[in-house]
């Protein structure tokens, strides 16, 4: 049944930093929203939320520069 | 690694010492300490930084031919008191006002911290390095580094065992990743040294410790004073979160100078971990470590913000330093 999680997704933990990335741990890869899988090669990944980092899907920080200069809507 | 040469009597005493050419009894310590030293030349004062990097470092790999138990002689460890006590109290007055001004600024703790940071965050020596710095300068900052590097997060995993709950899952998670994650070919530490080999640099542990100056010691003392001390925990976690979130947007910016200098591919990938690295663990470090400890030691609060505060100001120092002696082409060249 679909609704029921696989083992991985269990594993699978979150945790959304505001005005920051997303943390995800126990993943072994991060799925983009256009479908494409991204192999995860650390224990904790960052997600990227503002989509203006430069490593998409991974968070390179700029974030910062974002809310710095226009208040953060997240 | 072999004892450096001494810079003045401090360190000519301390090598002394270590060396086994003078015993302890032999020496008048305080005559030495209370040598007039102006607090706010301790950072530049390589004679008092090096004799404490000389105290420090038999904590973690010491020296060829010196008897290991020295690491924990009661008068060493005595004398090595004596300068941190004046290191400590320089820092405190140096940081003072920014952690006060944090507190001013009100919030909740991790938006305390965050904007602390944030408020201090420099990165000129990145943005020199990413535009103007010549291969030799760029060479010149990566030995200084060096005395870092090659002992990459050693200091804040002697802090481990002091903190408990959520903040030493998070810290243990952190230095994992910090030490390859389960790789030796991962391993920060072993990235920079083959960052330093691709350069035809020394990758030897301490090979540059003689060309370090003050500021680049008191970089890795203020590291050591505050993860060798139980009683600064929360400083040494402060100042890994400083660290940690200030490190992502230069990796980038140095990343962009390799690119233009053409430098090798191995001392590009050292950056270029950092920079997703780093955007982990500034999460990790403020939130799941320090915000956590501080939830439950509330006591502790002002004592990360000095933490982050000092990582900022001794780094912008050390910065300015550096920038300094290149823009005055005084570029020391390295021993042949």
């Amino acid at each position: 049944m679909s609704e029921v999680p696989t083992a991985d997704a269990q594993d699978v933990r979150t945790q959304a930093c505001p005005g920051g990335p997303l943390l995800v741990r126990g993943a072994a890869t991060w799925v983009d929203s256009d479908g494409i899988e991204h192999p995860v090669t650390r224990p904790v990944v960052a997600v990227c939320r503002c989509e203006r980092s430069q490593r998409l899907p991974w968070c390179d920080g700029t974030h910062k520069f974002v809310t710095r200069t226009a208040p953060s809507v997240a | 690694m072999q004892l450096p040469a001494p810079r003045g009597p401090l360190s000519q005493q301390v090598r002394l010492v270590l060396s086994g050419r003078a015993t302890q009894g032999s020496m008048d310590w305080s005559s030495v300490t209370s040598l007039p030293r102006p607090a706010d030349r301790i950072l530049h004062d390589e004679d008092f930084q090096l004799a404490l990097w000389m105290l420090f470092e038999l904590h973690y790999r010491g020296f060829d031919s010196v008897d290991p138990d020295l690491e924990w002689d009661p008068l060493l460890i005595h004398s090595r008191g004596m300068l941190e006590a004046s290191l400590e109290s320089l820092l405190r007055d140096l940081t003072a006002d920014d952690v006060r001004r944090a507190n001013r600024a009100g919030g909740c703790f991790t938006n305390r911290l965050s904007g602390l940071i944030d408020e201090l965050d420099g990165g000129s020596l990145a943005t020199f390095l990413q535009r103007r710095a010549t291969s030799e300068q760029f060479a010149d900052f990566m030995r200084r580094r060096s005395i870092y590097h090659l002992k990459e997060s050693d200091p804040q995993s002697f802090v481990l065992p002091r903190i408990d709950g959520p903040a030493k899952v998070a810290l243990a998670e952190l230095q994992y990743d910090e030490y390859g994650a389960g790789r030796a070919d991962r391993l920060h530490a072993g990235l920079f040294a083959d960052a330093l080999d691709a350069l035809g640099l020394d990758s030897t542990y301490g090979a540059y410790i003689e060309e370090a100056d003050a500021t680049t010691l008191a970089v890795n003392n203020v590291m050591s004073l505050f993860a060798l001390r139980r009683r600064l925990r929360g400083a040494s976690l402060g100042h890994l979160a400083a660290f940690e979130a200030t490190s992502s947007a230069p990796c980038r910016r140095i990343l962009s100078g390799i690119e233009r200098l053409g430098l090798p591919a191995a001392t590009a990938r050292y950056f270029d971990e950092h920079v997703e690295a780093d955007a982990v663990h500034e999460q990790l470090a403020i939130r799941s470590i320090c915000a956590a400890m501080v939830e439950g030691e509330p006591g502790l609060a002002d004592d990360v913000l000095f933490g982050a505060a000092t990582c900022l100001r001794v780094e912008a120092i050390a910065s300015e330093t550096l920038v300094e002696t290149w823009e005055s082409h005084q570029l020391v060249e390295a021993p042949a």
